[in-house]
């Protein structure tokens, strides 16, 4: 599967992940957000931006475990309420919409 | 498949034939296909024809063409398995036949209203099966296709109905039928499992464990719902004071099954050898009593548990991977659960715990692991419990027992 955007074409699986992760733009991202329904604003970005740190570092996605941790941390809230917010930026999962946003593979793994 | 190796619906009947399958129907036992076949040609489903044609196709390869993904809902990620069909092209009607993972009420106490609303709202977006329960003690509706599934969790939670765990989450709770059936219950089964699940529901609906984590709640050490094996944290019931002993209702029972029966089948059973015959009836030295139950299964007229009555918890049961299977060992020996003060104190206590095991725990390591991994020491510091004298692997023999009788 593929989609065209700016007059660029971008090969996806098929669910709609990236498969070059080169490729990724701030446009993209947008483009991919609009998709799932999803406006982006800061603290949404705030979430791309980590994972795609993270990746960049580990070359896995991190578990949710640690994002739910880092959010709690940077938002100086309890982890029970990170999850919750984290679901309310990303109504179907994490790991459904934001690794997808953040032009990351599909999650493997037991969910 | 293609027309040439299937002709679909060539035999003038809706389901395509399927030789090897047929023969599961021919062993003593009811199988699934003939309810599938049922379903099917009163449904006219094409979905549960593809899935048949597809096991059909399978049998015949020896191989598995099932994969997973990803399906939500809306503020969920947990609750649907995935299966998509891998040999799409060959079989388009099994395309998509993905599970709805449904919690059962405490004790499984379902009213038919409530279950015949769920079937006509599963017939209406999916297969119609239902599977009474899964091994994770859900109810498993299966067979959706994904553009259908919100629409159908949409309608089934406005009649009541919740989506279950499935990843590394809280898991759906089960317990057994309690003190609504059952005199050996020795806590409100029904009202713990209700009140924890409820407490945790958040962590059922939003995976973000290091790995599963299971609760069983079971009424008595018979432990119908095997919490000891299957669950992290087992409730199970026990009593602290003596069983109870009906001398009159001994006699009757020697009367109707014979003093060899009393001897052979109780007090010879009897793993610490507590009991001894006395003149007509028996005595129960209470120290030596493990609460294994046969007794009192064997003689639930004559015998009965004890009136001071609480649960103990064990940790770390589970199957295997990693280490293998494990049994629950016990980690507190007595607690009251009876007034809604007790109750929170053990919800409060599971929370450190939950936390303790989040904190250390390595990727897709359960909590019995963790606990083996860094010691038993170590964890009753990290989740502030005292040493007790009771949390040894094997406390004499094995407290486990059944036996035949």
């Amino acid at each position: 599967m593929s989609f065209e955007l700016n007059g660029k074409s971008y090969e996806t699986d098929e669910d709609g992940y990236l498969l070059d992760l080169d490729l990724w733009s701030e446009e993209v991202a947008k483009f991919l957000a609009e998709k799932e329904d999803i406006q982006m604003d800061d603290k949404h970005w705030e979430i791309v931006n980590f994972l795609r740190e993270y990746y960049r570092e580990y070359q896995i996605a991190p578990a949710i475990k640690i994002l739910v941790k880092e959010i709690a941390a940077r938002n100086e809230m309890q982890k029970k309420d990170a999850s919750a917010f984290l679901y309310d930026l990303f109504p179907n999962g994490p790991a459904v919409q934001a690794c997808k946003i953040a032009g990351l593979p599909k999650p493997t793994g037991c969910v | 498949m293609s027309t040439k190796d299937n002709p679909s619906n060539s035999n003038g009947k809706f389901l395509n034939p399927t030789p090897i399958l047929d023969d599961l129907e021919k062993g003593p036992w009811p199988s699934f296909l003939t309810g599938f076949k049922k379903l099917a040609e009163r449904t006219k489903k094409t979905m549960i024809r593809g899935v048949l044609d597809q096991l059909e196709y399978s049998y015949k390869t020896k191989m598995g063409y099932w994969k997973g993904g990803l399906v939500s809902v809306v503020g969920y990620g947990a609750g649907i398995i995935t299966r998509y069909s891998l040999i799409q092209d060959k079989i388009p009607e099994a395309k998509e036949f993905h599970t709805m993972r449904l919690q059962p009420p405490p004790g499984l106490h379902y009213n038919t209203k409530m279950l015949r609303e769920l079937c006509d709202i599963w017939e209406k977006h999916g297969s119609g099966i239902v599977c009474m329960h899964g091994q994770t003690g859900d109810l498993m509706l299966q067979g959706v296709p994904e553009q259908n599934v919100q629409e159908c969790f949409d309608e089934l939670n406005r009649k009541g109905w919740d989506l279950g765990g499935a990843g590394a989450s809280v898991r759906t709770g089960a317990s057994c039928v309690g003190p609504a059936r059952c005199d050996d219950s020795c806590y409100d089964t029904l009202k713990v499992h209700y009140e924890v699940l409820k407490h945790f529901t958040g962590l059922v609906h939003r995976p973000e464990f290091p790995y599963k984590l299971k609760f069983k709640f079971a009424g008595c050490p018979n432990d119908c719902v095997n919490s000891i094996m299957r669950s992290d944290i087992a409730f199970i019931g026990t009593f602290r004071d003596a069983i109870k002993v009906d001398n009159a209702e001994v006699k009757n029972w020697v009367q109707k099954n014979g003093m060899d029966s009393l001897v052979n089948n109780v007090i010879n059973r009897c793993p610490t050898k507590a009991i001894t015959l006395k003149g007509e009836g028996i005595e129960i030295e209470d120290k030596d009593c493990v609460r294994c139950m046969h007794c009192i299964n064997v003689m639930s007229k004559a015998l009965s548990i004890g009136s001071d009555k609480g649960l103990s918890l064990l940790m770390g049961g589970k199957s295997h991977l990693k280490v293998g299977s494990m049994l629950g060992s016990m980690i507190v020996p007595f607690v009251k659960a009876e007034t809604d003060e007790d109750i929170e104190n053990l919800i409060e206590l599971l929370e450190r715990i939950i936390e303790w095991w989040d904190d250390n725990a390595f990727d897709h390591e359960r909590l019995g692991e963790t606990i083996e991994r860094v010691s038993l020491k170590e964890f009753l510091k990290g989740v502030e419990l005292e040493p007790d004298i009771n949390m040894v692997n094997t406390p004499r023999d094995n407290p486990y027992f059944k036996a035949e009788f």
